[in-house]
């Protein structure tokens, strides 16, 4: 049934993994992310949906499990903060080269190195660039409130498993650890073996008498297969750019400024925004819900009409380089943030784009 | 008599398995590789296991096993292949999980994979080839390289002042408490490759039987092309030396093994 709660952003993504008939769950502790593990094991999930939850000796081998278990047809997911995503990258570029489906989670903190337990946005030249090697994709969400930390957990099985493609939910330490009220989604059950073996024929369960056997692999010896691969893999991208683009847009009609903002940035963002309407500023606001792919169109639509872009980001600037991509100098763009786990203030961005905005003008 | 008249079925003695393709292995004329593969193939062919098997590839010498193997088959990243097989044993737990990994693999860049797996007692086998050396990327020193050895890395013989000691991983495993069956076994000779098949089968069987606990089954083999010998050459003399720190043999087994649960058998 679905149910209000009053939980955690970490405590309402690993309760929808369980209400999503999520298979498994491999992780290992790292703050500011360890209530997904905590609650899951709290709640034990193998007694009711049989979901498996197990807490790995490292990032290493809780990406490498995820890959056994997606590569033999099951939902698996992990989480973890930003340190322990670095450590997964090579899992990732593998999953992402076997084409498996699967969940990431990553609760941002600052950085580099052990950084801050803080929140951050700092990872995200990672997430949608790359992060581990070879030309690849994560098909990345970015969560705003608790009640999207349990929506996009589902969301992100869904892409994943329509496009054969590893799903990344971008989050960060404030959106993980805030208390919001949630309506948490109907529980969906697992899928049955039966309903394994049809949904992915492509997984190693087994191989069938009189079939061929299924490998699960990133390697490709010959040049001309790889380059082949590649390409097939570029072609599901441009699918999903063309597809699976989601955003929100606020105040945008008027605007003469547009912020553009995920995460905990676009919650202190918003406020800026009712801050500086307040004093007959027309700021209004794009926030991404998917940073992969991103929402090219909707900022090029926007920039035919605006004085300029704000990105605001709890980085020194990274989103701002895709911003820029898409308006390709038809307005000023400009980025504002704080770093190591500063959250930027709703009065200091209102500022922040008012004096931005006299310098559109 | 002619030809036909000898090939019957009746008179078969040999027959290669059906899990086992045709392509041209990828392994040095000599190399134990080939045997142990196909001795593995023979154990899930002969167990009628195929169905419910599935394997893990490493990186090294057998990276391209699924391309021989006949099986549903997972190709690991390097050393983690002990945590992939992890994944699927716990959301398949009555399949057949097995990992095939060589020393670099194993017990150097894997080393944390394969103690928490075997300390978990995951119910999976894993074959671990030794031949002391990394044998596809030129060879190499390998955590097991007898000391004095001479490699690519270590020119002037494996010091274990600098260089450390060869590791008796093997022996380390059989330490948790999660291990249940241990084995040091080698396919050199036909009576060894029928004791090692045997080990195998074994350790299958100890699966289909839902035993918990991790099998663990070290072959050593000769790398003839990295220790640059003949193959006749190095069997000797990993006879003479390799046998005396790694001693073949069982080194744990808390099972014996039931009625054979499995049919055609």
């Amino acid at each position: 049934m679905s149910e209000l709660k009053l939980m955690k952003g970490n405590e309402a993504l690993a309760e929808a993994a369980i209400r999503a008939g999520v298979d498994a769950y491999y992780g290992y502790p790292i703050t500011p992310q360890s209530e997904v593990m905590e609650y899951l094991m709290a709640a034990n999930p193998v007694k009711t949906t049989g979901m498996v939850v197990l807490q790995a000796e490292s990032e290493l081998a809780s990406i490498n499990m995820v890959y056994g278990a997606a590569g033999a047809g099951k939902m698996a997911m992990t989480s973890s903060s930003s340190p322990g995503i670095s450590l997964m990258q090579e899992g990732i570029s593998y999953i992402a080269g076997a084409e498996l489906p699967c969940v990431v989670v990553n609760v941002v903190r600052g950085g580099p190195g052990l950084g801050t337990i803080q929140p951050s946005q700092a990872d995200y030249f990672q997430t949608v660039k790359g992060g581990g090697h070879g030309d690849y994709k994560l098909i990345t969400l970015a969560p705003a409130s608790v009640q999207e930390m349990a929506d996009f957990l589902k969301l992100a099985f869904d892409l994943a498993f329509k496009y054969r493609n590893p799903a990344m939910i971008l989050s960060d330490g404030a959106i993980g650890q805030m208390m919001e009220k949630v309506e948490l989604f109907d529980p969906i059950p697992r899928r049955t073996d039966e309903q394994v073996y049809e949904q992915c024929p492509w997984a190693t369960t087994g191989r069938k008498r009189n079939t061929d056997k299924r490998v699960i692999t990133s390697l490709r010896l010959v040049a001309s297969v790889q380059e082949a691969f590649n390409q097939k893999l570029q072609n599901k991208y441009q699918v999903i750019q063309e597809n699976e683009v989601r955003c929100e847009m606020l105040n945008c009609d008027d605007a003469d400024l547009v912020i553009v903002a995920y995460g905990s940035s676009a919650r202190t963002s918003m406020k800026a925004v009712e801050l500086a309407r307040k004093d007959g500023v027309k700021l209004g606001i794009l926030r991404p819900q998917t940073l992969w792919p991103f929402p090219i169109k909707q900022i090029e639509a926007l920039a035919q009409k605006v004085k300029g872009f704000l990105t605001v980001e709890m980085s020194a600037g990274q989103m701002v380089e895709d911003v820029r991509l898409a308006v390709n100098g038809k307005v000023p763009v400009e980025h504002y943030g704080r770093m190591g786990g500063v959250i930027a203030s709703p009065a200091e961005i209102c500022e922040a784009a008012k004096s931005f905005l006299n310098k559109c003008k | 008599m002619n030809l036909e008249d000898i090939i019957k079925p009746e008179n078969c003695v040999f027959k290669k398995t059906e899990l086992l393709n045709d392509k041209p292995l990828s392994f040095c004329p000599g190399c134990g590789h080939g045997v142990v593969h196909r001795i593995t193939m023979e154990c899930v062919e002969e167990l009628g296991i195929m169905e419910d098997t599935i394997g893990i590839a490493p990186v090294g010498c057998a990276v391209l096993a699924y391309e021989f193997m006949e099986i549903d088959m997972q190709e690991a990243a390097h050393g983690r292949a002990p945590a992939v097989a992890t994944g699927i044993k716990r959301v398949w737990p009555k399949k057949y999980v097995f990992t095939y990994q060589g020393d670099g693999d194993l017990a150097a860049i894997g080393t944390a994979e394969t103690m928490h797996c075997c300390n978990r007692g995951e119910n999976i086998l894993i074959i671990f080839i030794n031949n002391g050396i990394y044998g596809m990327t030129g060879g190499q020193m390998a955590p097991t390289t007898l000391e004095g050895s001479k490699t690519a890395t270590c020119p002037y013989g494996r010091d274990t002042s600098t260089m450390g000691y060869p590791l008796k991983i093997t022996e380390l495993v059989a330490q948790l408490p999660g291990v249940r069956y241990v084995t040091r076994q080698s396919v050199h000779t036909p009576a060894a490759v029928r004791k090692a098949k045997a080990a195998i089968k074994k350790a299958l069987m100890l699966q289909a039987e839902g035993k918990q606990g991790t099998c663990f089954i070290e072959i050593c083999t000769n790398c003839n092309s990295g220790w640059k010998m003949s193959p006749v050459q190095a069997n000797k003399w990993m006879e003479e030396n390799t046998f005396k720190y790694y001693v073949p043999g069982d080194i744990k087994d808390e099972f014996k093994l039931l009625k054979n649960p499995i049919a055609n058998d």
